[in-house]
């Protein structure tokens, strides 16, 4: 699954342990694809001592700070962009309403 | 002070942080991970770097608009080009303040900052209060910094979560027109790159 910018997407909300570079609280949430930046070693091997190939895809995914927080104190057009690997966003609908 | 006891920790701190590193690093040595020559790189490395690294890339873009262009859309070779050494496995992107929009910089997983360019990031920076609160309530956050956010301005806040480091470039103030590149950068402090709070003339 390769993305494309304006993509809608949802960010797994997997458990995994470890060295992982997907914040908890994006976990199940709704976002939309900016850019790719690029692909790099997968940061969950390369912890670990292994070389994290094949490398894979990162993307800048933004959220809209009202689909991340009940409570939030801002204007809707308020904004989070966190760079997210491909493995872990799924095709997904919702967010950016 | 003590005048009976040896001085040979002089300049030491003994928390138990820094008990635990001086630790881990007489292992690394022993082991042959590292050597010391390659641990004193390291310290010159950061040593070397400091924000005013970027309070030089944030004057010279406000005073070239050519140059703020390679600052926004390929912010190692903007740096290449004034002498400074952005070498580091991380990419580097630099994000524009404008009178409708304000970035803010944060690691909420662990202390990811452009260390290649600003050197080591301040204490608070690292505080999980400021990881945690930085993406839930960032204009509270900027409020206690002394900075009001003028009306109307939305607030973006970019997570370093993987492999970018970003640094803010914060809006020139009004009343520099007569200021020189030293001078502009001299306005421009470590907070700003990080967008807690923006340059004052």
């Amino acid at each position: 699954m390769t993305f494309e910018p304006g993509d809608r997407v949802r960010v797994l909300p997997s458990k995994k342990p470890g060295h992982v570079r997907t914040p908890g609280y994006l976990k199940g949430k709704a976002g939309q694809i900016e850019s790719l930046i690029g692909e790099f070693p997968n940061p969950e091997e390369l912890a670990y001592g292994h070389a994290g190939l094949p490398e894979r895809p990162l993307y800048k995914v933004g959220f809209r700070q009202a689909d991340l927080w009940d409570d939030y104190e801002g204007p809707a057009e308020d904004y989070l962009y966190a760079d997210i690997y491909e493995h872990w966003l799924e095709p997904g609908e919702g967010g950016l309403t | 002070m003590s005048g009976h006891h040896p001085h040979e920790d002089a300049g030491r701190t003994t928390s138990p942080y820094a008990a635990r590193i001086r630790a881990i690093e007489a292992l690394l040595l022993e082991k042959g991970v590292l050597t010391e020559p390659e641990v004193q790189d390291g310290i010159s490395y950061l040593e070397a770097r400091s924000p005013a690294n970027g309070a030089k890339l944030v004057a010279r873009a406000w005073l070239d608009e050519g140059f703020e262009d390679l600052l926004l859309s390929d912010a190692k070779s903007a740096a290449r080009q004034l002498g400074i050494d952005p070498e580091h496995p991380a990419e580097f992107v630099v994000v524009k303040n404008t009178l409708d929009v304000h970035n803010l910089i944060v690691c909420t997983l662990c202390s990811c900052y452009p260390r290649a360019i600003l050197g080591r990031p301040p204490d608070w920076y690292k505080s999980f209060d400021y990881r945690s609160r930085a993406v839930s309530e960032p204009r509270a956050v900027m409020r206690e910094f002394g900075f009001e956010l003028p009306e109307g301005v939305e607030v973006v806040v970019h997570d370093s979560t993987a492999d970018v480091r970003y640094m803010v470039l914060p809006m020139r103030p009004s009343g520099t027109e007569d200021l020189g590149e030293d001078e502009l950068a001299g306005l421009v402090t470590r907070d700003s790159l990080v967008g807690v709070d923006v340059p004052r003339s």
